[in-house]
């Protein structure tokens, strides 16, 4: 019980010390918002733009054409000395006429079968067996090229890595940028959270005296702060988890109204699989802040 | 019983602020410490609420050495003391009960122990009808009372008065005098700093004389007082006393 009472006792000081200094407390918890506002906002991009990436990189392979008259045991050969190299993720035999069922499929549409008659005992794309391969890490494909290029009874590698490099270099930038200005906006968050805690102590100075001297633990003269410091996080987080969570299913709403019936590369990560992601990283961040900042602070002024 | 054995207090500017003292005092009495400013009471308050550390000697208060203890256990030693200060060192913005109740707040009792405490203690200090009054809103000696209400709540072994009745007219002097006399006859050891002898010597207590860091005299009184009449004037000659020389220990 006494455990409680005296949580209890600190968990109303840190609030009743909120209310004293309400406008140092609404700057702190103003900034806090804002940092984390923008934290989330570009995790959420980046985010994005990952798994935009990551889709990306599993539509776009590398195909292997064979000399001709290449036997299929050969082929196999090319196959086993490919799959030896590390980091391929998938590698698929596609046949002629499966080549040429899926070019039928992709330029004649609808029409495929009447279109295609004309080469109907004729296979244009005989010599078009291939290895269509997949990697895990899309930076890999260019070694990968070179290496399949050099091996005997390859006529022809084709790749294609604009968009995936692209987009890479777009994540790139928009992770340096956000890290640039989540870190300033760290620096000022933690600097005006410190101050407010400062202020508070100065406040407190004849009380927290008092208490020393009629047997307060560090604890009990401390923890006060250290609740204001957290409610100042949590309240600074809260703030722009609410408004992440608007903004983003607006967002999602537009992108699927305005782009996902064109193509299917800008498609965002459902709001249920990433507003969980949002409130773990921006209330570990506020509070976490919070906390940590309001602990050395008070340990800097208080000298129990 | 608070021991101190050969205790020195240099300050880091080199001020030797106490000078190898020697001093008992017993569970329940009621001493004076008396001297002129810079005689080393003050320190000596401060070596006895652990606010500072001896520089060298032992200081043992309760049973626990000052100069030995750990400073996670600092809080718990000051929980069997009470503070009074000349300054009341009151919360300002916190009525009456509520500047009681917070020091059984600090030892984490419930609210229904501090319900039950706080009135009975501004009962036993003459403060039961004005626990809503903010300090401002009371007297000098008021304060004081809410004061000592504050240091006694916890039931501290020992009570520690610096200047208690500095700020305080000769009747409200007496009364905190008379109010420390009633807390001492419970068994609470008393010890009341100040620099005003002339006040002491009608209260017919034991007498410890400061000067330069020394003790300069340990005086008993001869018999207990009948009554504790308010200090008027010069009254040094009034109170008989023998005088017992520095650093015995014959008495313990």
């Amino acid at each position: 019980m006494t455990g409680f009472n005296t949580f209890w006792y600190c968990f109303k000081q840190g609030l009743k010390s909120i209310k004293r200094n309400i406008l140092f407390s609404m700057a702190s918890i103003a900034t806090v918002a804002a940092c984390i506002f923008l934290f989330s906002l570009f995790y959420s991009i980046v985010m994005n733009v990952q798994h935009i990436t990551k889709e990306a990189e599993t539509t776009v392979g590398i195909t292997v054409f064979f000399d001709e008259g290449l036997s299929d045991e050969q082929k196999s050969a090319i196959g086993d000395m490919i799959k030896e190299k590390p980091g391929i993720k998938e590698l698929r035999y596609i046949s002629a006429e499966e080549a040429w069922d899926s070019f039928k499929t992709d330029y004649f549409g609808d029409d495929s079968e009447e279109l295609a008659e004309a080469f109907a005992d004729d296979n244009p794309l005989a010599t078009s067996d291939n290895y269509e391969i997949f990697l895990e890490n899309i930076s890999d494909q260019q070694a990968m090229v070179q290496y399949i290029e050099s091996l005997d009874g390859v006529r022809e590698v084709n790749y294609s890595n604009a968009v995936v490099s692209a987009m890479s270099g777009m994540n790139r930038i928009i992770s340096i940028l956000s890290g640039a200005i989540i870190a300033v906006l760290i620096a000022v968050a933690i600097f005006l959270i410190s101050n407010t805690i400062s202020v508070a102590a100065a406040f407190r100075k004849r009380e927290n005296e008092i208490m020393k001297l009629i047997g307060a633990t560090n604890f009990m003269i401390r923890a006060p702060f250290v609740v204001e410091g957290v409610i100042i996080g949590f309240v600074g987080a809260l703030i722009p988890v609410a408004a992440m969570y608007f903004i983003y299913k607006r967002a999602a709403a537009y992108v699927i109204e305005h782009y996902l019936q064109y193509t299917r590369l800008f498609e965002m990560i459902p709001l249920n699989e990433i507003f969980p992601a949002i409130v773990a990283v921006a209330m570990t961040l506020g509070v976490g802040m919070g906390f940590l900042v309001s602990f050395f602070t008070i340990r800097k002024h208080l000298k129990v | 019983m608070i021991e101190l054995k050969n205790v020195c207090k240099t300050y880091e500017t080199g001020n030797k602020a106490i000078r190898n003292i020697n001093l008992n005092i017993r569970d329940g009495e009621f001493v004076f410490i008396v001297g002129k400013s810079g005689s080393g009471k003050s320190t000596l308050f401060k070596l006895l609420t652990r606010e500072l550390k001896a520089t060298s000697g032992e200081i043992i208060v309760n049973g626990c050495d000052l100069n030995k203890i750990k400073r996670r256990n600092i809080p718990k030693y000051r929980r069997t003391l009470g503070v009074v200060f000349q300054d009341f060192r009151l919360l300002y913005d916190r009525n009456v009960f509520e500047n009681v109740a917070f020091a059984q707040r600090v030892i984490g009792a419930s609210g229904s122990e501090i319900k039950r405490n706080v009135p009975e203690m501004l009962k036993l200090t003459g403060l039961g009808a004005k626990y809503k009054s903010y300090p401002n809103h009371l007297s000098g000696g008021e304060q004081q009372r809410v004061a000592i209400a504050r240091a006694l709540i916890n039931h501290p072994q020992v009570l520690l008065a610096d200047e208690p009745t500095g700020n305080l007219d000769s009747y409200n002097t007496h009364e905190i005098m008379r109010l420390l006399e009633t807390v001492n006859s419970m068994g609470t050891t008393v010890i009341v700093i100040t620099h005003s002898k002339e006040m002491v010597s009608e209260m017919k207590k034991r007498v410890i004389t400061m000067d330069k860091g020394l003790i300069v005299s340990d005086e008993y009184p001869e018999k207990k007082p009948v009554s504790v009449m308010p200090v008027m004037g010069n009254s040094r000659s009034r109170g008989k006393s023998r005088r017992r020389p520095e650093n015995t220990d014959d008495r313990i």
